[in-house]
């Protein structure tokens, strides 16, 4: 049931892209995701649209796993073409009914979705090639300067990590609850929204419960091992840049300054 | 209540990276009233096999035949079928949700839809069977020491009187007077319900005291079937597949590599006694 989820996108292989330091991928994401609000010609497109089709063929995940991304945004993506279609000022194409088809209003349409599709698929490459943990670390070493204004940046990734990691056990014990359940009879697909809700009661208890026993668990287990927070913590696999990182960034800091010099000169 | 297999494949994360295969075109059959073990190293895929035969995983391929019903045609009842096939998952305690124990173990018999004194009386039943003590009937689950939690969880599904009973490791974390009481159990619904057992379980000793039968399981395979004196007498194979054999097995077997004559096939603890002490009685 639930164990064919995968939780976490990321899609384990080896490539250029997966050994990069997640710092210098989030800073990556970061500008080609500025980069994609600059352009305003075709050109600027064309050029996104390479960049990005590159650091996917470098990347080594299928194209499938890239476009899955789009379907949780396909109903925003139809909403934002329409809303633009219809309630753009401009030349009148076709009437329909009370509404008015503009040219601007496709022109900004079509414009809109591709940029949002170039956002998300650009953030894909990063979510997919790079483990949550990794990501976090990366976060919190991207972030580090801010502790100067009191937030506490390795508390909150810490946090998130532990969140992150906690999401495939609360998926497991979820299915096994669910199993448990149904093996006692309860009616987990069928039935009115009120016996359904109803429904959930045997399952949300248990969940709930051993939520907590987990956390409680890990508390002791931190615990134990004289876990005290940030300070004077070091790391096993400290980040470090390499090689390949500061080749990284000459490629993105080209595809910026392309990008910028497209938009400056036409 | 008659179960057979039919060449069962099930793969978990079907198209993905994460592909597995649990059970790998498995077939057998399970006679009424049998009283059979499931060994198996941990991932062998036991556990993803008992969730098949209640059809709480459906197999990509293969079937389940259920007293000669396919259970996985559409319009089967499944939620009948597992008032039927009672499993008790490992770590059972950790399903009890209800306020007090009484309405949850209520919660199995409720579902399958029998009447409120009905419900109340099975309930009441599968709570003195399990020997829970009566002043703990209305206290909150969670209220329960770790050994009395199992019990409540297990009359949860003993209150619907199944005809077959699958344990995923019911003795996992017990006591030693805890694990006996399980099996004290489960030959009691033998004697009193005729109940068909099938019991996953790392315990040998246990296993060779109690099952009829031996299914191993390796790799998602049935690769070996048979009594326990048949199936633990491949030590050396089972031992490869992260197995073992019963204690009683492995002293006899050092005897006879001793030169004392005595008969390896004996797995029962009072067979083994009477063996040993027959060599220094009428023996000599």
């Amino acid at each position: 049931m639930l164990r064919d989820i995968t939780l976490g996108q990321y899609y384990p292989t080896d490539s250029y892209i997966h050994r990069l330091d997640p710092r210098t991928k989030i800073t990556g994401t970061f500008i080609y995701m500025i980069s994609v609000f600059l352009i305003r010609d075709i050109w600027g497109y064309i050029a996104a649209f390479l960049f990005l089709a590159f650091m996917i063929r470098v990347s080594h995940v299928p194209v499938k796993f890239m476009v899955r991304g789009l379907k949780g945004i396909f109903i925003i993506l139809i909403f934002t073409a329409l809303f633009n279609v219809f309630f753009t000022p401009g030349e009148v194409l076709y009437s329909l009914w009370k509404l008015d088809i503009t040219r601007e209003g496709i022109k900004v349409a079509v414009r809109m979705v591709i940029r949002l599709v170039f956002l998300i698929m650009g953030s894909s490459v990063m979510t997919l090639t790079t483990t949550p943990n990794n990501l976090t670390d990366g976060l919190e070493r991207l972030f580090r300067p801010l502790k100067r204004f009191k937030l506490p940046v390795h508390e909150i990734a810490m946090m998130m990590s532990i969140a992150l990691g906690f999401i495939p056990i609360l998926v497991d014990e979820l299915d096994k609850i669910m199993k448990a359940q149904s093996a006692r009879g309860a009616d987990l697909e069928n039935g009115k929204l009120s016996t359904r809700i109803r429904t959930l009661i045997p399952i949300l208890v248990p969940l709930f419960v051993s939520a907590f026993r987990h956390a409680g668990d890990l508390a002791t287990a931190m615990e134990a091992r004289c876990y005290h927070g940030g300070e004077g913590r070091t790391r096993m696999k400290p980040l470090r840049y390499g090689k390949q990182d500061y080749s990284a960034y000459t490629v993105i800091i080209l595809y910026l300054v392309t990008v910028i010099a497209i938009a400056v000169m036409l | 209540m008659s179960i057979i297999a039919d060449h069962l494949t099930y793969i978990y994360n079907k198209g993905t990276v994460y592909e597995k295969k649990a059970v790998n075109d498995v077939s057998f059959s399970i006679k009424d009233g049998e009283y059979v073990a499931l060994i198996g190293h941990t991932g062998s895929g036991k556990s993803t096999l008992i969730q098949l035969l209640n059809g709480l995983l459906k197999p990509q391929s293969g079937t389940v035949y259920v007293n000669g019903e396919d259970i996985f045609v559409k319009d089967y009842d499944l939620r009948a079928l597992r008032g039927r096939i009672g499993i008790v998952f490992q770590y059972p305690e950790y399903q009890l949700f209800e306020e007090d124990v009484f309405t949850d173990v209520c919660f199995g018999p409720k579902n399958l839809g029998l009447d409120r004194q009905e419900t109340e009386l099975r309930a009441y039943e599968a709570l003195k069977m399990v020997e829970l003590p009566d002043e703990a009937f209305f206290q909150s689950p969670f209220d329960l020491s770790g050994g009395e939690k199992r019990r409540a969880a297990i009359a949860g599904v003993l209150a619907m009187k199944p005809d077959v009973l699958i344990l995923d490791e019911p003795v996992a974390g017990l006591d030693p007077a805890g694990r006996e009481w399980i099996f004290r159990l489960l030959s009691k619904l033998r004697k009193e319900r005729q109940t068909t057992v099938i019991l996953v379980s790392h315990s040998m000793d246990d296993i060779a005291e109690h099952a009829e039968r031996i299914m191993v399981v390796d790799d998602g395979s049935i690769v070996m079937d048979g009594t326990p004196a048949e199936v633990f007498s491949y030590g050396k194979e089972l031992m490869e597949m992260g197995l073992d054999i019963p204690r009683v097995s492995r002293l006899l077997y050092m005897l006879k590599e001793n030169g004392v004559n005595v008969n390896t096939d004996i797995v029962t603890f009072k067979q083994a006694i009477e063996e040993v002490a027959g060599l220094f009685g009428k023996g000599r």
